[in-house]
């Protein structure tokens, strides 16, 4: 995403609301810094993201998006992160497939107590997609101004 | 050339019309060309006599046409079936989407489908009449007379690297029964991914953007048949083909291919047809291949009953980030 002229990485993070998003929590608690262009949108469970919300985050112009949820088997809901995996396993190398840039898109469990590890798992991710310049590959020019 | 003929099909309907077992005959028929068979119901045998074909352009998979017929009326629906439309039948099976006890299904062998499209690069266009004889096809042009072609060289690419020539459900059987084949199928999504990441995106580009689309892809998916379809909301930016941007199609292939991810028996209906020619069957199987490679071997429809991959799971799975580098192959 462009601000001002300068280009400035726009991350999605669906973080599920039971680990990922109280890790933000955390993090913010604990004045742990991650960027400011990590928009965090909270979900149910990481396997409430629906493919389709990743490529319409994508339509608005994020830049990369993140999937952060429960550890393996400590999912609130018992078993929705290993959908999750799954879903996001085959999504994910289709559009590598498609010759979107594979840095685009990651999983992250984050659990409640790991506030260190989201905010790290943010600057990294955040750095890797400034890295790759902004997203043209799937951006939707009605979308841009 | 097929080894049974539209007879011997029309002596079985007929038979099974008269005894009572059936109502009515989900078959070919002629079409206004000799290439456009059309899908068709005969509810007697007058009709039958009159119109049902078989040859080899009868490429289409009936499976799908059951949903709806066997909702409109009493008795039971004979159809046919070659052993790729088998797979795609005991998938809907699998999903409920029909009661298996309003069909009768006659399964029937196939040597290959040939593909108009193939044909017409060699002949040219104005072709007014196909016939089959052994292993060629005379073709009757309005432009230059009569030409031959070899069946092999228009196969149909789904019936090149064809998965089986066994039949996984029916309730009769008429020819002899063939074997699971060993098929090249993966091949060109192999060497997709042995591509860079830039070259994919050119090929995946040029590909998409001749796209129009009219939607007969998902029409024709027996993978796919919910009643209201994401792609119809008028609010969604990808009801239409966007001519601005290529966005819509991006989305709307992901999306078609993913939502069958797993249950796609990889039948080649889609490919067959669109009407740009693009290769959609290379998405399917690129989640086939990934499938088998991170979950173990699954065939989609293999067997009435089985769990797909998706809503499936293990505590042991491959983690995302290895998958896409797994996914770019042992290639890369
Ligand atoms: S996606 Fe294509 S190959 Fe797969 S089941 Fe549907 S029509 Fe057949
Ligand atoms: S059949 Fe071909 S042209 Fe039509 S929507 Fe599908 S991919 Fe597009
Ligand atoms: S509740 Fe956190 S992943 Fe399911």
């Amino acid at each position: 995403m462009q601000v001002n002229g300068e280009y400035k990485p726009l991350i999605v993070a669906f973080c599920c609301n039971w680990c990922s998003y109280a890790g933000a929590d955390l993090a913010g608690n604990n004045r742990l810094a991650y960027p400011e262009n990590v928009k965090i949108i909270k979900v149910p469970c990481s396997c409430r993201v629906n493919p389709m919300f990743i490529l319409r985050a994508f339509q608005r112009g994020a830049d990369g998006v993140i999937i952060c949820g429960c550890h393996p088997g400590d999912c609130h809901y018992t078993s929705g992160n290993y959908y999750t995996r799954r879903r996001m396993s085959l999504l994910f190398s289709m559009l590598n497939f498609l010759g979107i840039e594979k840095e685009r898109t990651r999983v992250e469990w984050v659990s409640a107590a790991e506030g260190a590890k989201f905010a790290a798992t943010m600057n990294e991710f955040t750095e890797a997609v400034a890295a790759l310049g902004e997203n043209k590959r799937l951006e939707d020019l009605r979308c841009k101004r | 050339m097929q080894k049974i003929t539209a007879d011997m099909l029309i002596e079985k309907a007929v038979s099974l019309l008269e005894a009572g077992t059936i109502s009515r005959v989900l078959g070919w028929k002629k079409g206004e060309f000799d290439y456009d068979v059309t899908p068709y119901v005969f509810a007697d045998a007058e009709s039958l006599k009159k119109d049902f074909v078989f040859d080899d352009f009868c490429g289409a998979n009936f499976s799908k046409y059951l949903v709806a017929e066997t909702r409109k009326a009493e008795g039971k629906v004979l159809v046919f079936l070659k052993p790729c439309d088998t797979y795609s039948f005991n998938q809907l099976l699998t999903e409920h989407r029909f009661d298996r006890e309003a069909v009768y299904a006659v399964g029937i062998p196939c040597e290959g489908m040939a593909d108009i499209n193939k044909i017409k690069e060699i002949t040219g266009d104005g072709i007014s009449s196909l016939t089959s004889k052994g292993d060629k096809i005379v073709v009757d042009t309005i432009y230059d007379g009569e030409k031959e072609v070899d069946f092999a060289s228009v196969l149909a690419e789904r019936c090149v690297s064809c998965k089986s020539k066994k039949h996984v459900a029916y309730d009769e059987l008429m020819g002899d029964e063939g074997d699971i084949t060993d098929s090249a199928r993966f091949d060109e999504v192999a060497q997709l991914e042995a591509m860079t990441e830039d070259e994919r995106f050119a090929f995946w580009q040029s590909q998409l953007s001749k796209c129009i689309r009219c939607n007969a892809c998902r029409d024709i998916c027996p993978a796919c048949t919910c009643e209201k379809c994401v792609f119809e909301n008028p609010e969604s930016p990808v009801e239409n083909k966007a001519i601005s941007d290529s966005f819509e199609e991006k989305m709307f292939h992901i999306i078609r291919a993913f939502h069958v991810a797993g249950r796609c028996t990889d039948c080649g209906e889609c490919s067959r047809v669109c009407p740009q020619n693009i290769p959609l069957h290379l998405l399917n199987r690129k989640f086939i291949k990934d499938i088998n490679s991170f979950y173990g071997e699954y065939q989609a429809g293999a067997e009435v009953g089985s769990r797909a991959p998706l809503v499936d799971y293990t505590t042991e799975d491959i983690e995302p980030g290895e998958a896409v580098m797994k996914g770019e192959g042992e290639n890369a």
